[in-house]
């Protein structure tokens, strides 16, 4: 028995090195993730964006700002004081706080009224926030304990100098499902439109239905759309039922163009097909085609701003999210649902997804041959 | 003859990597023709008749199919060429109607529906048509992927092995069904390795090691072997074969049954070779079988597959 038992295992391993894919994904899967769980991951991002609208060029402001920057937490932005810049900052995603500084602060802290403090959140993802909006309370009052010395000491006691009050843009309940929901629109468009075209052209491949469809009068492209097309209106069902789901069920607000949100959708569905159908112009077999799309799932769920927040990654990393086009299509779509981005504003994001598009396609019809061998 | 052949290639060659897999291989067929394209496996066939249809590109050579140029006129061979590929090519998740529809719909023919209910009719499965094309037997697949092959009544029918795995009553009505069609015009090319099927070709080519070796009918392909035969009855012929192949004149010697199968270029040096069991043995004349002249030619060839495998 030990020996035909020996026999089927001695047969294994000699398969399992002969599929250098099966290699690949032992032996880089724990690798990637290891660098992901142990480096890329954190729930505690630091160098958020800021920005100081200071109405109040005093020791107190330079006091706060030095604070702020003291705390690790914050990449301190200053604005120049023009109404309105702090708001844009934040819509365009540019900067994820902004603290605006009244223009009587150390005159109302001389006199003791307590003087407010505005707090601007970009919301959308409330996990990321909490711990830097702790941070914000403590250096503000650190720095001015400091700086109420002498006569002015007592103002330092409790109550707290100032009033810091805070506004969460986009999510005030701070409601985690508004921010999964629409990013799960990504990973689903992804999850299913990529594996599923790698694997319809690799199956034609596989059964020796492809030598067939060559040998007809059918061109390259036209086996291409001819078999993106069922995919993408799939694709448009599942884009619908999440909606569907996200506005009734989790009542995730809706605040800018449903068309926009369908263009944009629809470019990255494209992106989406297209990378699927390069992907089987490089593999050989639907077992393949399926570690490929594994390949480039997982990074997807993980590095895109779904489950982790973007600027918790370390830089490189950040870089890496960059090429996945996931990345991209989630800002969007939390960019309008939550921000209500216009197509202004919307117009970086989806010019990287069409830049992506045109490129994919060319490598998928550069490598796709009406020709066998 | 007068008429422009329907398939005219020169010098057709095909490198992969190294390794060259098809070397300068002519072939004509003239309309209405059945040609054997026989050769050992990895021959070249495959390639060659894929070359043929515009599936690979070669890397050098030139030729006409239907007059249309080989290089340059592929998408217009496409429409008048039927493939029957080795494998099973048709999708086995679809119904055996919904194989044909879709063939009809690629090519763009007229009257659909009703192209397809005489193709169905003319096999025999208007029954079992909504029957998954994957679940048929080896016999009716090779059927249904010939009904296929000629549904857009293509001028030229390219067939790959189209009988292998199948039993001789169906191969028997394959080959009555392709003399059919040739008799309507259609010119086929059909590659092989069943000497029977080779006899029942107008004429025949072969190729081994991607060299063309020899073409003509049946018995200009023997002659042209210049091959002598020797049957040898009695006693223990059929257990002689090794020990006399190896003797000088002997190019191979068989069993074949109880008697034996002994040939070589040249008779006087058999008889020579055999000599010494005629106590024991007659010798008598035959001719050289089709499978002699191959097995000649292969051995005489010159193997350049071995230098990358």
């Amino acid at each position: 028995m030990w020996e035909r038992i020996g026999a089927m295992v001695f047969k294994e391993l000699r398969q399992m090195v002969r599929d250098p894919g099966t290699i690949a994904m032992m032996l880089f899967f724990p690798i990637i993730q290891l660098v992901i769980f142990g480096v890329a991951i954190n729930n505690d991002p630091r160098h958020l964006p800021l920005a100081v609208e200071a109405n109040d060029h005093s020791a107190m402001t330079r006091a706060i700002v030095s604070g702020l920057r003291a705390t690790s937490y914050f990449d301190v932005i200053e604005l120049t004081g023009q109404h309105g810049e702090g708001e844009r900052l934040i819509a365009e995603g540019t900067a994820q706080f902004v603290l605006t500084i009244p223009s009587d602060l150390s005159r109302d802290l001389v006199r003791g009224i307590r003087p407010q403090l505005l707090l601007t959140v970009d919301a959308t993802d409330p996990a990321s926030t909490g711990p830097a909006i702790a941070a914000v309370n403590e250096a503000v009052a650190q720095a001015l304990a400091r700086e109420l010395r002498g006569p002015l000491a007592p103002r330092a006691q409790t109550p707290p100098p100032v009033d810091l009050v805070l506004h969460r843009s986009y999510n005030p309940e701070g409601i985690t499902s508004h921010n999964t929901v629409p990013g799960l629109l990504a990973i689903i468009l992804s999850m299913t439109m990529v594996a599923l075209t790698a694997m319809s052209v690799t199956r034609e491949e596989e059964q020796g239905t492809m030598e067939n469809l060559l040998a007809t009068p059918l061109r390259p492209i036209e086996v291409m759309v001819g078999k993106i097309v069922p995919y993408f209106l799939i694709g448009l069902v599942q884009v619908v039922v999440i909606l569907a789901a996200a506005l009734l069920l989790f009542k995730v607000p809706f605040v800018g163009s449903p068309v926009l949100l369908l263009a944009v959708t629809l470019v990255f569905t494209l992106v989406c097909l297209a990378l699927g159908f390069t992907m089987s112009t490089l593999v050989s077999s639907q077992v393949q085609s399926m570690q490929a799309s594994m390949f480039y799932l997982m990074p997807s769920i993980l590095l895109s701003g779904f489950a982790f927040p973007y600027r918790g990654m370390p830089v490189p990393i950040q870089w890496l999210a960059e090429i996945l086009p996931p990345t991209h299509y989630i800002r969007l779509v939390r960019g309008i649902m939550l921000k209500g981005w216009d197509l202004r504003l919307a117009l970086p994001e989806t010019g990287v997804l069409l830049g992506m598009l045109v490129l994919l396609t060319v490598i998928a019809v550069r490598r796709y041959r009406d020709t066998v061998g | 003859m007068s008429e422009a052949p329907a398939i005219a290639v020169r010098g057709l060659t095909k490198r992969f990597g190294n390794r060259t897999v098809v070397d300068h291989v002519d072939l004509t067929v003239q309309p209405g023709r059945i040609c054997g394209f026989l050769g050992p496996n990895g021959s070249g066939k495959t390639t060659t008749l894929r070359m043929i249809c515009g599936l690979l590109i070669p890397d050098e050579g030139e030729g006409e199919v239907l007059g249309l140029d080989l290089l340059t006129r592929r998408r217009a061979i496409k429409h008048q060429i039927g493939y029957m590929t080795q494998k099973f090519g048709l999708f086995s998740d679809l119904s055996i109607a919904e194989n044909l529809e879709f063939i009809a719909r690629v090519y763009r023919l007229d009257n659909r529906a009703q192209r397809v209910a005489e193709a169905l009719e003319r096999l025999g499965l208007a029954s079992r048509s909504t029957q998954l094309a994957g679940k048929l037997s080896g016999g009716w697949k090779q059927r249904l992927a010939l009904a296929a092959a000629v549904l857009h009544e293509p001028k030229i029918l390219l067939l790959d092995e189209p009988t292998a795995g199948v039993d001789p009553q169906a191969r028997r009505e394959f080959w009555d069904q392709i003399h059919a069609l040739a008799r309507d015009g259609m010119t086929v090319l059909v590659s092989t390795h069943y000497m029977d099927e080779a006899e029942r070709c107008h004429k025949m080519a072969y190729i081994a090691y991607g060299v063309m070796l020899a073409r003509g009918t049946c018995p200009e392909v023997i002659a042209a072997s210049g091959l002598r035969a020797l049957q040898g009855e009695g006693p223990g012929a059929d257990r002689l074969a090794a020990e006399i192949e190896g003797r000088e004149g002997v190019d191979m010697a068989a069993p074949f049954g109880t008697s034996l199968h002994v040939c070589g270029p040249d008779l006087a040096a058999l008889r020579r070779a055999v000599a010494p069991y005629e106590d024991r043995i007659r010798f008598t004349e035959s001719e050289p079988s089709l499978e002699d002249v191959f097995i000649h030619l292969m051995r005489h060839a010159t193997d350049n597959s071995v230098v990358e495998a």
